[in-house]
Parts: structure tokens; C-alpha cells; sequence
């Protein structure tokens, strides 16, 4: 049996993208996070706010194709509560595999959401240096 | 939730009575025209009448002027290789209009790799052909200009007629791809000038698998597909007599129906324009008016096509987008490129095109979803800044 996650959007893909998960922006973030370009036809920005290093709340925005948001809103979801340390480690990989898989050719123009999420950790950790 | 299919370009369903006229040809009437025994004959016979039919669809010279093919891309491909390797010996360059269908452009480009010239004349940010552009890159060496009726994308309908004079003062071959073109509008090759022309069969509610290459009398080109010598050594390969029966059954029902048909269309095309391009920062791609009667484009800031595609699906509603994640190569459309739009303006297309299962009841409905559906992406996007 061809898996549908393998030529089209899985199921879960098609629910994340009908209903995200945590939308909206954080006003005074402790992390904020933008990555690809308007140009490219993606474009994610991630905030959060952190609690004794514990990701309390995380929202989104993205500007992109179906998967742009999925990985979105998956994203989110996986670096919720956690700590920082271990919602850096989250990699594409991951959050593709909790989709249920996304197409081969989505895999890498349309699944910025774990750099998107790893750059607003690097931004939470640079203010605490301050 | 009714569906309402809007993506005609892409795929259209078989007419009824088109299907009920061909599958004996699946059947019993399965004989290879070539066959000499009746049956064959027979065959044969309906091969011809289908020939008879598309000819008279195009107010073509005569019937031997239809090459019968497996669709518009290979129409493309002989029309333009065949003809430039036959006159390879007067010149070795090449002009397309920067809209063109990949199936006109990546022939040219292999041309181009063979030593040919090849080059893109430009549109306006309608889409029509800049006629200057094409006078000043037409040369005395230039052999084939090809250049579609009107566009799939935007539903720009070309100035073919004047396209055609300035080809033929310079005694080169015009070829157009009318394959959006076909069944919506009147093609007279004969009025037009045109020496070679491009249709497929699915676009005229015909089957799959036939096409057609219009090549006026006495324009000779070369074979590109040798083989057994069927359709007048130009496309060998037995004839996919069923496609092609019911292709020249679907020409003749669009040469009966086409003009009411038309008409209906325009009214629900020219209501859903004006309705989604009250839509904050939405508008419409193309030509307002030079546009086919079933095609209506947009594109809106701040949100990408696939998206605006699948959010649509939700509502039983299929669409088209010029958008890179609906492209095998990632990159945006190059025809909205041609037109003149950002990339960031050209991912955030929608192209509807309607048929016979739409009607003016429907408005209200598809009118809706866009602006559902624009919302909710919008409400996603970052590009927008909340008031």
C-alpha cells in the first residue's frame, strides 16, 4: 500500500493545517525567532515565553504552503513545556515523523518550523547573557 | 457540500454522448485502421470522419491538414522540432513568448543546446505580447515563432493575427499552442495565417490521450517519430483509434454548443471577478477583457497559493495556483513572473476555470470560501500586521 503521506499531505499534516495549534504572537517574548523569506514562499516567525527555562507559552505566524504550516503548528505543540535544552533538540526529522511523514519534496523548503523554534531559544539565550 | 470543480484547465470530465459515440471503438470497432479486411476499413473510416470533424472545428484548409497525436505536448514537440529541423538549412533560431506552456519551452531549450538562437519575447503585465519585442527579435534566420491562442494561467488571448503578419514578413513558420484556446473560443487558421496549430482533445471534453497538430498545406517539417509511417509519417505508432474517435466527436459538439456555452460562462466569470476582487488587496491576473470566457486568475498579498488550494479543498472546491510548492521545480510560475509580478506576489495565486458543471448558483458559494479562506491565511500570516 503507497502511503498517502508519501505522495500527498498525511492526515495529521491536514489537521494541523486546518486547525493550528498555538497561533498568534507574543507581545515582549523572551525568544523570538524568524526564518525563510517571503521571496521563497515561507516565511515563520516563533515566539516564546520561559519560565526557569521551561517554555511556558509559544505562538506563531507563517506565511506558506500547507506543510510551512503544519510544521508550524507541530512545532509548537513538541517545545511546549519543555526545556529549553530539549526543545533545542528537536530537528526537522522530528517534526516531520509526527506528522505522519511529509513529501519528499517538502522536506526541506517547507519544514523550517524546528530552525525557526531553535532560533528563538539562541534569542531567549542571548538575553540572559545580558 | 456540493463539490464544484474549478480546474478545467487542468483535467476536464468525457462528455456523455462523446463516450457513448467511442467505446464501441474499445470494444467491437477494436481493428487497426491500418487492417485491410473490413473491419480495419472500417476503422479506418472513423479515423477520417474524426479528421473531417477537428478540420472543421479550426476552419482548416482540408483534412489532410490534422496529424492526429497523443496530446498537445507531443503536438509541441513535432511542430517545433519537425519544423526546425527541416529548415535548419535557412536559419537556426527560435522565438517563443515568455507565457509559453513548458511543452513549447523545453523543446527550444534542447534546440538551444543543439546550436540553435533562442529567445523569449516579452508580455505586458496583462499578458499580451509586446509586438515591438517580437519585430525586433524576428531575423531573416529566425525559422519557428511560437506563440499561444491564449494563456492557461492568466487567460490572456494573444493578438494572433498581427503576431502572424509580422512572422510571415519574415518568411518564418507561426505555430500556436491553442490548447487553453480550444472549445472556448473560434480558431480560424485560415483567417489567422497560422501553419501550425496545437489542440488536445481532453480540453474539448474528449478523451485523454489525442491531440492534434494542424500543419497548413505545403509547410513541411521533419519526422521526429519514425516508425510504421502512420498520420502521414509524422506521429507513427498504431492511432489510439478511441481517443481519436471521440476527440473528433468532442469537436464537433463544442463547434455546435461553444458560443451559448461561452456566453453562459462569461456571466459567471465576469461575477466571480468582480466579486473576489472586492477582497482587500486581491487582484485579478490577466487581461479584464481579452480574456477566455471560462477563465478567472487572481492572486492576493500576504498568502501563498497552496495553501489558499488546500483550504478551498475543504469546502469541496478544486482550484489551481501558479504557486512554487505546487510545482515539481519549486519555483513560482513563470508566467506570473512574465507578467511582471514579485515572487512574493506571484506565490499567492488562485486560478479558476469553469465548464459545464458550473453555473451562476455556485457564485455565492465559491465567493464565500475565498473570503473564508483568505482570512484564515491571512490571519496565520506575518506578512500582514494587525490593525
Amino acid at each position: 500500500m503507497i502511503k498517502i503521506g508519501e505522495i500527498g499531505y498525511s492526515k495529521k499534516v491536514m489537521d494541523h493545517f486546518m486547525s493550528p495549534r498555538n497561533v498568534g504572537v507574543i507581545d515582549n517574548p523572551d525568544g523570538y525567532g524568524k526564518v525563510g523569506n517571503p521571496v521563497c514562499g515561507d516565511l515563520m516567525e516563533i515566539f516564546i515565553k520561559v519560565k526557569d527555562d521551561i517554555i511556558t507559552d509559544i505562538k506563531f505566524k507563517t506565511f506558506g504552503c500547507g506543510s510551512a504550516i503544519a510544521t508550524s503548528s507541530m512545532v509548537t505543540e513538541l517545545a511546549k513545556g519543555k526545556h529549553v535544552d530539549e526543545a533545542m533538540k528537536i530537528t526537522r526529522n522530528d517534526v516531520a515523523d509526527e506528522l505522519d511523514g511529509l513529501p519528499p519534496q517538502k522536506m526541506h523548503c517547507s519544514n523550517l518550523a524546528a530552525d525557526a523554534l531553535q532560533e528563538a531559544i539562541k534569542d531567549y539565550k542571548n538575553k540572559m547573557k545580558k | 457540500m456540493e463539490r464544484i470543480y474549478l480546474d478545467h484547465a487542468s483535467s476536464m470530465p468525457v462528455d456523455r454522448r462523446v463516450l457513448e459515440f467511442a467505446y464501441p471503438y474499445l470494444l467491437d470497432k477494436f481493428s487497426n485502421p491500418s487492417s485491410l479486411y473490413s473491419t480495419g476499413l472500417e476503422a479506418k473510416r472513423s479515423l477520417e470522419e474524426a479528421r473531417k470533424k477537428v478540420a472543421d472545428l479550426v476552419n482548416a484548409e482540408n483534412e489532410k491538414t490534422i496529424i492526429f497525436t497523443s496530446g498537445a505536448t507531443e503536438s509541441n514537440n513535432i511542430a517545433i522540432r519537425g519544423t526546425a529541423l527541416r529548415n535548419i538549412g535557412k536559419g537556426k533560431e527560435v522565438l517563443a513568448s515568455a507565457i509559453e506552456h513548458i511543452s513549447v519551452i523545453n523543446p527550444m531549450k534542447e534546440l538551444q543546446k543543439n546550436g540553435f538562437k533562442f529567445n523569449l519575447v516579452p508580455v505586458n503585465s496583462e499578458g499580451i505580447l509586446d509586438l515591438n519585442e517580437l519585430q525586433e527579435l524576428t531575423t531573416k534566420n529566425t525559422i519557428v515563432t511560437s506563440i499561444m491562442y491564449a494563456n492557461n494561467e492568466i487567460g490572456t488571448i494573444e493578438p494572433i493575427k498581427e503576431i502572424s503578419k509580422i512572422v510571415h514578413e519574415n518568411q518564418g513558420f507561426f505555430h500556436v499552442d491553442a490548447t487553453a484556446a480550444v472549445g472556448k473560443i473560434a480558431i480560424d487558421v485560415k483567417k489567422d495565417n497560422i501553419d501550425l496549430l496545437t489542440l488536445s482533445s481532453n480540453d474539448l471534453y474528449g478523451p485523454k490521450g489525442a491531440g492534434v497538430l494542424y500543419i497548413k498545406p505545403r509547410v513541411k517539417i521533419q519526422s521526429v517519430m519514425p516508425g510504421g509511417g502512420q498520420e502521414r509519417g509524422l506521429r507513427s505508432g498504431t492511432e489510439n483509434i478511441f481517443a481519436i474517435a471521440g476527440m473528433g466527436e468532442a469537436a464537433r459538439i463544442a463547434q455546435n454548443e461553444m458560443r451559448k456555452e461561452n456566453d453562459r460562462l462569461t456571466k459567471i466569470r465576469d461575477k466571480l471577478i468582480s466579486e473576489i476582487t472586492k477582497i482587500d488587496e486581491s487582484y485579478l491576473t490577466g487581461h479584464p477583457t481579452k480574456r477566455l470566457p471560462h477563465h478567472a486568475s487572481f492572486r492576493f498579498s500576504h498568502i501563498e497559493g497552496e495553501s489558499i488550494l488546500l483550504n478551498m479543498d475543504m469546502y469541496n472546491i478544486q482550484i489551481a495556483t501558479g504557486s512554487a510548492c505546487s510545482h515539481k521545480t519549486l519555483e513560482p510560475s513563470h508566467v506570473l513572473l512574465a507578467i511582471g509580478l514579485k515572487r512574493e506576489e506571484a506565490h499567492g495565486s488562485m486560478v479558476l476555470t469553469l465548464g459545464r458543471s458550473n453555473n451562476l448558483k455556485q457564485v455565492p458559494v465559491i465567493v464565500k470560501a475565498v473570503k473564508d479562506t483568505v482570512n484564515r491565511l491571512r490571519e496565520l500570516s506575518p506578512l500582514i500586521k494587525k490593525r
